[in-house]
């Protein structure tokens, strides 16, 4: 069965994004596929690179990123929703005039349209959050 | 995208127009998936009945109005509106001030819906 994942929970509150990544590996595990992970609203801050979490506890982006190249999965990050937020590859970066890219290179920032593609890609859409 | 692989989305909306980001982005979901052509309801349900209120001013707290969205809807053909008849009950909204499209559902009906869209992200 082809999945695709919504993630809508911060990294930084509640369970929600590190359960979104545990679902992930449980339908890689299961030889299902993942067709797409997008992460909306709070969500996007699971790709943000400048983020340090304390020593004990989990470093929710690297888990991610880990994931994703390991499985070579897609991690989207919806533009109007990171923008919001700082997040920001080099290319946004410079168009907006700030500083530094604080995007972690394994995910990538788009559209809505990246979602939609996604849920008549899928047999399952699963939203984490909200 | 082909029509071949339309999948049909029932946008479910639970957070109240101020009080939360989700409450724009679920709208914001929906219209996407109406700009692609995608058959797509929406289902107001709980306090994001709140969001169909007609006389709505933002521009004193900085963020833009929700109610001039829900009005822009009918330019993208996103006509598919439901709403839980409880809350609306509950509110004590007036039914001649909401959208003329608006499908009001009980409990069942709802649950009925629910059975009718191949997927459901519920915000």
């Amino acid at each position: 069965m082809i999945y695709s994942l919504l993630v809508l929970s911060s990294p930084c509150s509640g369970q929600g994004s590190v359960t979104a990544l545990r679902f992930a590996q449980a339908v890689i595990e299961r030889d299902h596929q993942i067709q797409r992970i997008f992460f909306l609203d709070e969500g996007t801050l699971a790709g943000a690179s400048s983020m340090v979490s304390p020593q004990d506890e989990n470093d929710t982006v690297q888990l991610w990123a880990n994931f994703a190249i390991k499985h070579k999965v897609e991690l989207i990050l919806c533009v109007s929703s990171a923008l919001k937020r700082g997040l920001l590859d080099s290319g946004e970066a410079e168009r907006y005039e700030k500083t530094a890219a604080t995007v972690h290179p394994a995910f990538e920032i788009s559209g809505l349209g990246q979602l939609i593609d996604a849920s008549v890609a899928s047999d399952r859409l699963i939203t984490f959050g909200g | 995208m082909s029509t071949i692989n339309k999948k049909s989305l029932l946008v479910v909306v639970r957070h109240s127009p101020y009080g939360s980001s989700l409450a724009r982005t679920s709208l914001e979901v929906a219209l996407s998936s109406a700009t692609f052509d995608q058959d797509v309801g929406l289902l107001f349900i709980g306090d994001g009945v709140l969001q169909l209120l007609p006389e709505q001013d933002s521009s004193t707290i900085g963020v833009r109005n929700i109610a001039r969205l829900i009005a822009s809807f009918p330019l993208y053909d996103l006509e598919t509106l439901f709403a839980d008849k409880a809350a609306l009950a509950q509110y004590g909204l007036d039914l001649q001030e909401l959208p003329e499209k608006l499908q009001l559902l009980d409990d069942d009906a709802m649950a009925n819906l629910f059975k009718c869209y191949d997927h459901i992200l519920s915000f």
